[in-house]
């Protein structure tokens, strides 16, 4: 009996041996979560330093500084005195409270950030006392740099990438901490500046302590640096913009027309960018979210303005081509429903362009739209428009010019069905849509169309999607779509009497005496855009010289009243100092300096500081902009 | 020279083969499990581990030859005294012994240590294969069983009073042998209810094991047994046996409770739930299984395992030296050495049952059974399915005195087998 008994024995291995070989077979092939958990390999990013930003002449506008970032692991966090340990870090005990609290929500085991960006000196000041405090950690890392307070919204800022931006990212490049482009160029170039984050990966002992590369480094990846973006940008003009539009809301766009590319681009109030470079980001964010004059609207891409008056230049334009007047059409001022500013006799489309005359256009824009043989009045209006449509949009109205910056505004450029939709089918003419005619009424551009507008009359005809990037790492072209041509289908011959008038409007015509610049023949068309909010928009555009133009410029002054006075002087000192390099009209350049326009501006009741808070609706901008337009101003009139 | 070809001729050499293979991948695991590779470990360097296993594998080497030069029946004869010098050291332990890691299980001699536990295996299966081969003792009775689990419970006892329970535990593996040589059935099953029911009371509460026990007993009664046995001397037969199991059952919750040390009671809830203790008693078992399971199916590579070395997993090149075979050569690797020792082990019994001598079979018997109850524990506790008790995986851990135990354990057993065909009757 007892020799059938080795059977069981062999059965008790074999039944053992197979439980093993099943529970291995389990462990280490069907299941996959022992090997996910696995902690000994640490993948360290290594995260490349982003691309720096120069201007046209190889000036820094943008570079990184070396900072520290503290992290802290809530588990290994020893901490016997809060209290000094706040000292030594210079935060309150509430900061450290809620700094803590957001770590322990994101892991208790893993380090998270918790203090970002300290200088090298705050490091070295908080480095010894920190050996004392198991748990922290630093990683050098970089913030951006500033070589001078402008340019904020043209360039942009960066920060920390937002929980709901890494939900949505296509491509799982960003995690939780990484730095992102957020607005301007540092949004639209985001891919090119960020460059290729590489990864490490690392042994590490069960005390987190690095224990040499795993496989020798095999699979690790090396950083590749950001791309450095070479812009367009005239520092020195860009600077000069600025002060001049010191005290002002508004917009300046200065463009070189034979090339689309950006000279100079200002929305006015503005801030420091170096404010949204520290780790006072969204204390500053908010400081300035709440000021009334809303500092962080990018006027000049975003604004949505009438054009006034500037558009006569293109009603002319389209006009002629279509054959609707020709450049000698005469037009009695009866008829038409707005006055004329009053001025001599016209001699055809040069010197309606030269006094801005309201019912010249108004007459223009009439037989634009009934230049058909239709007899019904609606059906001729839709033809007409159609047909002034297709026109006016190839000058880049009502649709995005493709500028390399986020968030450029379309404006609106009504079409026929635009109207058909707010007026109904058939039950509109030109009675209710001729207001367009001298740029007022449901046209919305932004300031940079208007630019774009202006470097297109000095090209007598075309233009190339204005960009601020012209070079982007080692390749010395800007990105393909701005090498293209794009025509606006109206004959060069057309362009010279709108320029004609555009260069007697300077001289003797809308534009106030003082801004005709000695030896620069400067064509200008003064605008008067009309809002419900108080005074009127002062619109200038313009460019110079008249003939092989440099420069190409729009102006915008939010209610400074009539075009020519504000705007005009401005337009002109820039083209100065672009061409000249430096400006003669030293009495002239300060006057308009000092100029203040805030007051004029209405604040939205939205904007308005509640009452509760009992603080008087400020008058003047916030300190800090005002005292960065002073020093920048400062800087500018001690450079010889 | 005539008797050394015997040897040669004689000797199972499949065994040998296999024994060799454990040897050297151990050796290869061990080093591996040593390895820094922030500054190069060599093999053959006595300052680290994986040189000094190499040292006690050329040792073990010697004995091997002693083993087999000295005549078979040296064994069987002084079986009584290597038993009483393994008591006798076992006592001396615990006047002497060092204090290491909790228990005071070590002889220091010079530089090296040697563990009296591991040789009192050795001691005790002689000692029993002798004893329960006489022919005037019968397992079936009530006073040779008492003699037999008298010889098995003094060396458990003085090692558990050394603190080293998990040796003490492989004793249990005698059971085999006293199995196959004739102890009545009822103690081995009274062994697999007791251990099944123990399994049962970790999970669910004594009073629905009750429950379930009276449903099994009517069931029996209703529909297993003959219509003739449903009489009132069987209702009280059931009710004792069901009775005791259920008190056994309720007894193993109060061991657990209140008998059990803490760090005992806490390896048994882990074993359950490993994660309601991540960072302490649990963090052994979740470590080791991480490293079984991120080997895959072909594993890290030699030296290319990460989660053993760097102390994640405790004990890496002693207890735990299985992680390191699965993590670097995964599924394949690890399967391969459990098929190892499986196929040792039923070669064992093999060689085992065609012995001439019943001494050299039940010997052959201690060996399989003491293998097993390392098996079963070691890789058990490595993959989550055992308790963790720290008992080596044999000739793969790292270790001196369990390297030579139990080479001498084995080629004590092939000795025997070698001399096999000049024995001539079985007794």
């Amino acid at each position: 009996m007892s020799e059938n008994r080795k059977f069981f024995v062999y059965g008790l291995f074999v039944l053992v041996g197979i439980i093993y070989l099943i529970r291995l077979l389990y462990l280490q092939v069907l299941d996959n979560t022992y090997e996910t958990a696995s902690n000994s390999i640490r993948a360290i990013p290594d995260v490349p330093m982003r691309g720096q930003v120069y201007d046209r002449y190889g000036n820094l506008i943008v570079y990184n500084t070396l900072v520290y970032d503290l992290h802290v692991t809530p588990n290994k966090l020893k901490v016997a005195d809060t209290l000094a340990l706040c000292n030594a870090l210079s935060i309150t005990r509430a900061e450290f409270d809620s700094l803590m609290k957001a770590a322990k929500v994101y892991s208790r085991k893993k380090p998270s950030l918790f203090l970002r960006q300290l200088s090298k000196e705050d490091f070295a000041h908080i480095q010894d006392v920190l050996v004392d405090y198991p748990g922290f950690e630093y990683v050098k890392s970089s913030v951006r740099t500033y070589s001078a307070p402008t340019l904020a919204h043209a360039l942009g800022y960066v920060s920390e990438v937002s929980q709901k931006q890494l939900d949505t990212q296509e491509y799982p490049y960003y995690r939780q901490g990484d730095l992102m482009g957020q607005s301007g160029l540092e949004k639209f170039y985001e891919e090119y500046l960020r460059g290729q984050r590489g990864v490490r990966y690392v042994m590490q002992d069960v005390n987190g302590v690095a224990k040499g590369p795993w496989k020798g480094g095999e699979l690790d990846t090396i950083a590749q640096a950001g791309q450095n973006l070479y812009t367009s940008i005239d520092l020195e003009i860009q600077q000069y913009v600025d002060s001049l539009m010191q005290g002002k809301a508004g917009a300046v766009v200065a463009i070189e027309p034979s090339s689309g590319e950006v000279l100079a681009i200002t929305s006015a109030p503005s801030y420091d960018p170096a404010l949204f470079a520290t780790r006072d980001f969204s204390k500053n964010y908010a400081k300035l979210a709440l000021n009334p004059y809303r500092p962080l609207l990018n006027r000049a891409v975003m604004g949505s303005y009438r054009p006034g008056s500037t558009f006569k230049t293109v009603q002319a334009l389209v006009a002629m081509q279509e054959g609707a007047i020709s450049p000698g059409s005469i037009f009695s001022h009866a008829g038409a429903p707005m006055k004329c500013h009053g001025h001599g006799g016209l001699s055809g489309v040069h010197s309606a362009i030269q006094w801005s005359c309201n019912p010249y256009f108004y007459h223009v824009f009439r037989r634009m739209i009934y230049a058909n043989t239709e007899k019904n009045t609606f059906k001729a209006s839709a033809m007409g428009l159609r047909k002034w449509h297709d026109y006016t949009q190839k000058f880049g109205f009502g649709q995005k010019l493709g500028i390399d910056l986020p968030s450029e505004a379309k404006g609106i450029l009504p079409d026929v069905e635009y109207y058909d939709k707010r007026l109904g089918k058939k039950s509109w003419r030109f009675g209710q849509i001729y207001s367009m005619s001298i740029g007022e009424g449901d046209l919305l551009i932004t300031p940079l169309k208007l630019a774009n507008l202006a470097a297109t009359i000095a090209n007598r005809g075309w233009y190339i999607a204005p960009h601020l990037v012209k070079g982007i790492g080692k390749n010395d072209n800007p990105l393909p779509e701005f090498k293209q041509r794009h025509e606006t289908g109206v004959d060069r011959r057309y362009f010279e009497p709108v320029v004609d008038g555009m260069e007697m409007a300077v001289v003797r015509g809308t534009v106030s005496r003082g801004a005709i610049i000695p030896d620069i023949v400067m064509c200008g068309k003064t605008g008067t855009s009309q809002n419900k909010k108080g005074k009127d928009h002062s619109i200038f555009i313009a460019f110079a010289p008249k003939y092989n133009p440099k420069i190409a410029i729009a102006v915008f002054v939010e209610n400074a009243g009539f075009g020519g006075f504000a705007a005009a002087p401005v337009a002109s000192l820039v083209i100065e100092k672009y061409i000249k390099r430096h400006v003669d009209r030293k009495a002239y350049e300060q006057e308009w300096m000092n100029k203040n326009f805030l007051q004029n501006v209405i604040i939205p009741k939205s904007q308005l500081p509640k009452p509760k808070e009992q603080k008087p609706a400020p008058t003047k901008p916030e300190a800090t902009i005002v005292n960065r337009d002073k020093a920048a101003f400062n800087k500018l009139t001690e450079a010889p | 020279m005539a008797r050394n070809e015997h040897i040669t001729q004689n000797i199972d050499w499949l065994t040998v083969l296999i024994y060799a293979a454990c040897v050297t991948m151990g050796l290869f695991n061990v080093y591996a499990a040593v390895y820094n590779p922030e500054e190069q470990t060599k093999l053959f360097d006595l300052s680290n581990n994986a040189g000094r296993q190499l040292m006690f594998i050329g040792s073990a080497g010697f004995l091997i030859i002693a083993i087999l030069v000295i005549d078979h029946k040296f064994w069987e004869a002084f079986a009584p005294i290597i038993y009483g010098i393994c008591i006798f050291l076992l006592l001396a332990v615990l006047v002497i012994g060092s204090d290491i890691n909790g228990s005071k299980s070590w002889i220091k001699i010079g530089s090296f240590s040697l563990q009296p536990a591991e040789f009192a295996k050795l001691g005790t299966a002689l000692m029993i294969s002798k004893f329960i081969t006489q022919p005037s003792v019968n397992l079936t009775k009530f006073r040779d069983l008492l003699l037999t689990a008298g010889i098995i419970i003094l060396p458990m006892l003085l090692i558990i009073l050394s603190k080293e329970t998990g040796c003490a535990l492989v004793f249990a593996s005698f059971m085999v042998v006293l199995y196959r040589e004739g102890i009545p059935g009822i103690y081995p099953s009274i062994l697999l209810i007791a251990i099944t029911l123990f399994i049962l009371s970790l999970f669910f509460s004594p009073l629905y094991i009750s429950l379930g026990l009276v449903v099994l007993a009517v069931i029996i009664f209703r529909f297993v047994l003959p219509r003739y046995d449903r009489n009132r001397k069987t209702i009280i037969n059931l009710s004792v046996i069901f009775g005791a199991m259920m008190l056994f059952s309720a007894s193993v919750d109060f061991l657990i409770k209140n008998v059990l040390q803490p760090h005992h009671r806490k390896r048994i809830e882990v074993l359950i739930d490993p994660k309601a203790d991540p960072m302490g008693k649990g963090w052994n078992v979740i470590q080791s299984k991480i490293a079984i399971g991120s080997g895959r199916l072909w594993g890290k590579g030699f030296l290319d395992g990460t989660q053993t070395k760097f102390n994640f997993v405790p004990e890496q090149h002693t207890d735990f030296i299985f992680c390191t075979i699965g993590e670097e050569h995964g599924f394949v690797g690890s399967a391969a050495v459990v098929l190892l020792i499986l196929g040792l082990m039923c070669r064992l019994i093999f060689l085992a049952e065609r012995q001439r001598t019943r001494f050299a079979r039940a010997y052959g018997y201690c060996v399989a059974g003491i293998l097993f109850f390392h098996f079963l524990v070691n890789i058990g506790m490595t993959i989550g399915l055992m308790v963790v008790i720290g008992i080596p995986l044999p000739f793969f851990s790292y270790g001196g005195s369990s390297m030579w135990a139990f080479t001498i354990l084995l080629f004590i057993f092939l000795k025997l087998d070698a001399q096999r065909p000049f024995t001539l009757s079985r007794t």
